[in-house]
């Protein structure tokens, strides 16, 4: 019998450095293939045993046929160690979990709004991939993205160079403070989106920090959104990934299996413990 | 259905402890509990152990998966082996519910192979109650004490263990020692469960209402302004918890032993301040929150995903074992609308 607790073997493929504390990590299989499919939204637990398991988003689209990735932030133990290791350094992958962003139904044909807050942009990287390998079955596409300086912005060559640069999709930079170097937009996300003032016939999708998340919603309502045009995915302690240890329960829903990604609408049914 | 004299009781767990490892409830000196059985063991009648029959499926810890190191390689070791055929004997009505809602938890896609083994190779054999305490609630949720579920129901009547299978596992178990049983009517089961059934009646928590609980009560029960309350003087200690049946919560941890690395997993508490501890907070900052995830988990969210099944079984041990002398009695009374 399989057992989703038991992990395969992964290669590190590929380490390009983000930010000062976000790296990006390619991940194959020893004999050079992806270790499964996913869709966008959805997560992997990875591992170094004898120093912690942790989920992180597969930042990768699933139209990525050769490896995953996963843009990983150092903040503890596992993350640390991570940070540390070196091209060909083997970890441990098991997944994917969660419901994925819905992609091929909800989203199709729409114009899509993406707003992003630091290390918050990797799960919407995969979606923003997707679809841009599928660009003609979706409407206009706009990405705000904010972080605190240029230099902690995630992914940031890849925006230049390939989101800037296709067609139908407009790109929204911002940081916390003025910096030199940096002529863009200064200012916190949920303010910009509100300056930007999008019109209220697309589909949103949040993900960034809990608080970042709150003002940001509350500014696209303002704006005239409804709750259930916008998309967001929660963090909450994981262990399992299949809904059994019972960490990431809140109401009676398991992030780890019903999540991550929620219809903000649907998040007000639950206790308000996120 | 089948009968024993209880003359002969233990030459029938002989007959069972020849073939596969045989657990019964023991008394010893901190109270009773379950224990391998061999030659000069006592069944222990008492109502019920102190540690719930859960561990025999979900035990405390136990080992997942084991690595190796070396270098940059890492190698994965599935040291999973089929568990061994054993049988439970003297479960109460409680504890014997309580499998069927890990069930729900453990057997549910992806199915946890560690459990699911377990359960696989494993038979219980339940024990009707004939003194059932003021701290029993199962009536509350539908459980008959007097009709156990199980792979076969017993009951102890007229100086004779009469014995009925419920599915093919327990079968397989009656036709092992089909030497020693002789069929018997069930007229003295009968006159058992209708006399448990008026002491029953009389105890205080048995009908206790449920039905505050049902339907769409999820956000006015967790906004109740009774919590705070309830929960003033909750230690965070988990007892409440790890002697649960139904509890399931577990947590994940590595430790090197030198030659290589064990991935274990061991129960954990919603009751302990860490258990949801982030990066960016705690999305459980005080007791009062992780005091309130732990009963309405039982009363509300695991009901909401399972057909109205509760995720208590009025087994009465958080009653009993709370150091305040706090439980899910008191929290479905006060939330119930009726608080004393
Ligand atoms: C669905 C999901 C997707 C995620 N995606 C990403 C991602 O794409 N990139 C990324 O960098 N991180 C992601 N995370 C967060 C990541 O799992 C944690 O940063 C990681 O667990 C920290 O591990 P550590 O061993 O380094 O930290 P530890 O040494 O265990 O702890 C360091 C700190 O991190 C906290 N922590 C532990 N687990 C989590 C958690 N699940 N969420 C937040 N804080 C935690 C601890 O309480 C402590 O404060 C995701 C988490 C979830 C639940
Ligand atoms: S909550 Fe208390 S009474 Fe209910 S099953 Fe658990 S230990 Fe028994
Ligand atoms: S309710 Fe009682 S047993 Fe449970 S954690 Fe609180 S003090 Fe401990
Ligand atoms: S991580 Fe275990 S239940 Fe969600």
């Amino acid at each position: 019998m399989t057992e989703s607790l038991i992990p395969v073997i992964g290669v590190v493929t590929d380490i390009r450095i983000d930010t000062p504390d976000v790296k990006t990590f390619r991940v194959v299989t020893p004999d050079g293939k992806k270790a499964f499919e996913h869709k966008p939204g959805q997560c992997a637990m990875l591992s170094i045993p004898g120093v912690g398991e942790a989920m992180f988003s597969i930042t990768s689209s699933p139209t990525n046929t050769e490896f995953m990735e996963f843009s990983i932030k150092k903040c503890g133990c596992l993350t640390t160690w991570l940070h540390a290791m070196e091209v060909g350094q083997q970890v441990t992958i098991r997944g994917p979990y969660g419901n994925p962003f819905p992609v091929d139904t909800t989203f199709k044909g729409k114009d899509l709004l993406f707003i992003a807050g630091g290390i918050g942009l990797a799960p919407l990287r995969s979606v923003i991939n997707y679809v841009r390998h599928y660009r003609d079955q979706y409407g206009k596409v706009d990405i705000v993205y904010g972080s605190r300086s240029k230099d902690d912005l995630v992914d940031y060559k890849e925006i230049i160079d390939e989101w800037m640069t296709t067609e139908g999709i407009n790109v929204h930079l911002t940081i916390d403070r003025e910096q030199e170097g940096w002529d863009g937009h200064v200012g916190f996300v949920p303010n910009y989106v509100k300056e930007l003032g999008f019109d209220v016939n697309k589909t949103a999708i949040i993900c960034g920090p809990p608080i970042m998340i709150k003002f940001t919603l509350a500014g696209l309502q303002e704006l005239g959104f409804n709750k259930t045009q916008v998309f967001t995915t929660m963090e909450l302690r994981m262990k399992c990934g299949v809904g059994k240890c019972g960490r990431c329960n809140i109401g009676n829903k398991y992030v780890c299996k019903d999540g991550p990604v929620f219809r903000c609408d649907q998040l007000d049914e639950l206790p308000n413990e996120y | 259905m089948k009968k024993i004299a209880l003359s002969k009781l233990n030459d029938f767990f002989a007959a069972i402890a020849a073939e596969e490892k045989l657990y019964l409830p023991v008394d010893g000196e901190k109270g009773t509990d379950y224990k391998l059985w061999s030659e000069g063991v006592t069944y222990s009648r008492a109502l019920n152990t102190n540690r719930s029959a859960k561990d025999f499926f979900f035990p405390q810890t136990e080992n997942i998966v084991d690595f190796k190191r070396e270098g940059k390689t890492i190698e994965v070791i599935d040291t999973r082996t089929e568990a061994e055929d054993f049988v439970v004997f003297g479960v109460r009505a409680c504890d014997a519910r309580s499998f069927g809602i890990l069930d729900k938890v453990f057997l549910a896609d992806p199915v946890d192979s560690f459990y699911a083994s377990r359960r696989a190779h494993g038979t219980i054999v339940t024990m009707a109650c004939t003194r059932p305490a003021e701290t029993c609630f199962c009536g509350a949720f539908g459980i008959d004490m007097t009709a156990p579920e199980g792979d076969i129901s017993c009951w102890i009547a007229e100086d004779a263990l009469w014995l009925s299978a419920n599915t093919e596992k327990g079968e397989a178990l009656l036709n092992k020692v089909a030497s020693l049983t002789e069929e018997g009517d069930t007229a003295a089961v009968d006159a058992q469960k209708a006399a448990v059934k008026e002491i029953a009646k009389k105890l205080p928590l048995q009908n206790l209402p449920t039905d505050a609980f049902k339907g769409d009560v999820l956000l006015e029960k967790f906004n109740s302004a009774k919590w705070p309350e309830l929960s003033k003087a909750c230690l965070g200690c988990g007892t409440c918890t790890f002697v649960c049946p139904t509890c399931q919560c577990y947590d994940v941890f590595d430790f090197d032993t030198g030659h290589g690395v064990k991935r274990a997993r061991c129960w954990d508490s919603c009751m302990y301040s860490d258990f949801t501890k982030m990066a960016h907070g705690n999305s459980r900052n005080s007791q009062v929150e992780r005091f309130r995830q732990r009963f309405m988990h039982k009363l509300v969210y695991f009901p909401m995903n399972n057909g109205g099944e509760f995720g208590c079984v009025g087994c009465g041990r958080c009653l009993s074992k709370c150091p305040i002398n706090m439980n899910i009695v008191k929290v479905m009374k006060s939330l119930g609308g009726d608080a004393e």
